[in-house]
């Protein structure tokens, strides 16, 4: 506030050193937002092309061929219709366990002193760091020997381990933030503590149960090492995959591999730009400020 | 949060005592056992896996102790892989984090309206909302031969003929970590700019009241305000690069020549190319020491800095 009350007075002090730095600083974004958006830009052009198109030269911009073929390509394909599919069951019914799991967990930690607590609590964060490439082959062993390879069941059950602690951290800290008179009063009513977690506290935590949503459903989503190693035919595979799939069969088909990239990115496009602050902000509140 | 805790903390006491504490435990119980059964048995199971021959593969496996574990140290394409993620990961990190610390700055400046500011937050953001199996489609786009970074290159004259990034061993470690940053720098830049908003206007104020230049206001406000961000972005990059899989692994495939081969390529190679789930599985050991490692520091820097 004070800062903006100073800046005429300062201006009018330095006008040409405040303009010079403006310009100065637009030009660096500018020079940042080219190499951040351009690849992206590409991706979309590329996306509207023929394939003959891709790697004219010059390289064509606004493309003279516009079409949506490579979209009607990929959509016209049930075997890619079916990445989407698989990826939708497998991130929604993800988000729903973990999300659920997570504020039964999240409630215990933050209303609660148990005996488990410090070693869960350990564990939890500690598992953050565990890197899924370790996992990677008793997972594999695991999934044969429970049969689960090769189903929807083993990607949705490892994708919750790898995401409900992170979420539990998220949601603990957004209950810790919740007032405990708020549940105490209703048990001193008779209720119990399941039922106040589920009418009380549930109700005024859905920013934070979106932001813990949201995480869940990006990182299900966007999968790639246990989505390649734990399936292995066509009609389980997920989007990340199935690109990569693309490539093996129509190795040219640069125009329809970035289209599929385009659909494929856009379920997150959407989360992120309608719950950004919420999700930014849970981010920052769970790895920063701890 | 104090007050509300050490008010509450009485009433809360006595309210917990009906439900003794068998609630807490119902709570968590679906928690604790997918964690118990696919995190500690998983973590379990791969070390156990690393001390035997044949494991997964037969039905008999023999122990070797730490025979497997000899054998990859002696090796010297577990060597490489361990140097070249070293590279791969330094790198990426510094420059996540110049990055990261310059658009910040950028973004946090006053000089230009709020809605300029806010369109170039989103344009910055874009590529961490990729998934890597996409940038890595994306970039052998891009750094095809005939591709437009080629194209560019030659047209300014930085390149005679067009360089096959990916393909060429001279280029294709430098590809992948350019790759990389690209993809990695916006989570520095989101967590910098939190703190960049949390330094107290007051002590830009009182420095420029000082005297103080815009350079060291840097160096004595904005900087130290920094410092427990920096560091725990930097340990967290440092344990995600080091697990970099992939953008490799759909870009060179650790290839050409094993210059662009990580540690998570030759994990995962050993096991499910070659089949060695043994020897895979000791590689995987050193990777999750590692990575425990570095939780560690996290965790005390973290404690450090409360």
């Amino acid at each position: 506030m004070a800062d903006i009350a100073l800046t005429p007075a300062r201006a009018r002090r330095h006008p040409k050193r405040k303009i010079g730095m403006r310009i100065a600083l637009l030009i660096g974004l500018l020079v940042g937002a080219v190499f951040a958006g351009f690849p992206i830009f590409w991706m979309l052009v590329s996306s509207f092309k023929t394939n003959t198109e891709i790697f004219a030269s010059p390289p064509q911009l606004i493309t003279q061929g516009f079409s949506f073929d490579a979209y009607l390509a990929v959509l016209n394909d049930p075997e890619e219709i079916r990445f989407f599919i698989n990826s939708y069951v497998v991130a929604l019914s993800v988000t729903a366990f973990t999300v659920v799991f997570a504020i039964m967990a999240a409630y215990a930690f933050s209303r609660y002193e148990f005996r488990l607590k410090k070693v869960l609590n350990v564990v939890i964060i500690g598992t953050q760091a565990v890197p899924p490439i370790a996992l990677i082959i008793p997972f594999f062993g695991l999934m044969v020997t429970l049969g689960l390879y090769n189903t929807y069941g083993g990607l949705i059950v490892t994708y919750i381990v790898f995401t409900l602690p992170y979420a539990i951290i998220m949601m603990t800290s957004y209950f810790n933030s919740i007032p405990r008179e708020l549940d105490e009063a209703v048990k001193v009513d008779g209720a119990n503590a399941w039922t106040a977690l589920w009418r009380i506290i549930v109700p005024v935590s859905v920013p934070g149960i979106v932001s813990v949503a949201v995480y869940t459903f990006m990182i299900s989503w966007n999968e790639y090492l246990f989505a390649l190693t734990l399936t292995r035919t066509n009609d389980l595979r997920t989007v990340p995959v199935g690109i990569q799939l693309l490539i093996g069969q129509n190795s040219y088909h640069w125009n329809q591999m970035m289209a599929i990239s385009i659909l494929g990115s856009i379920p997150v496009l959407i989360l992120f730009l309608i719950f950004q602050r919420y999700f930014i902000g849970g981010l920052t509140a769970g790895s920063v400020k701890n | 949060m104090t007050a509300v805790r050490l008010a509450g903390m009485p009433r809360r006491g006595a309210g917990m005592r009906p439900a003794r504490n068998v609630a807490p435990y119902g709570f968590v119980a679906p928690t604790v056992v997918l964690l118990l059964v696919l995190m500690v048995v998983p973590i379990v199971l791969v070390i156990g896996y690393s001390m035997l021959h044949g494991a997964i593969t037969t039905t008999a496996p023999t122990f070797v102790g730490a025979d497997n574990y000899i054998a990859l140290f002696t090796d010297p394409d577990f060597w490489n892989a361990a140097l070249n993620t070293l590279v791969f990961t330094t790198a990426s990190v510094v420059a996540h984090l110049l990055i990261g610390l310059g658009f910040s700055m950028m973004l946090n400046s006053r000089l230009l309206g709020a809605v300029p500011i806010a369109i170039f937050r989103v344009i910055y953001i874009l590529p961490w909302l990729f998934t890597a199996a996409i940038i890595a489609v994306l970039w052998r786009l891009l750094l095809d031969p005939q591709g437009i970074v080629n194209y560019l290159l030659q047209a300014v004259h930085v390149v005679g003929s067009p360089i096959a990034w990916f393909g060429d061993p001279g280029t294709a470690l430098f590809a992948v970590v350019f790759m990389n940053i690209w993809a990695g720098y916006p989570f520095f830049m989101i967590s910098l700019l939190a703190g960049l908003q949390g330094v107290p206007t007051e002590l830009y104020e009182a420095a420029r009241v000082d005297g103080a230049s815009p350079l060291q206001q840097f160096v004595n406000v904005t900087l130290p305000h920094l410092r427990p961000i920096v560091i725990s972005m930097a340990m967290l990059d440092v344990l995600w690069t080091t697990q970099q899989f992939a953008l490799i692994w759909l870009t060179t495939g650790g290839g050409p020549i094993s210059v662009t081969e990580m540690l998570s390529t030759f994990t995962y190679k050993l096991a499910f190319t070659g089949f060695d789930f043994s020897s895979a599985s000791a590689s995987a050991v050193v990777v999750l020491a590692f990575s425990l490692i570095v939780a560690v520091f996290y965790v005390r820097s973290q404690r450090a800095e409360r």
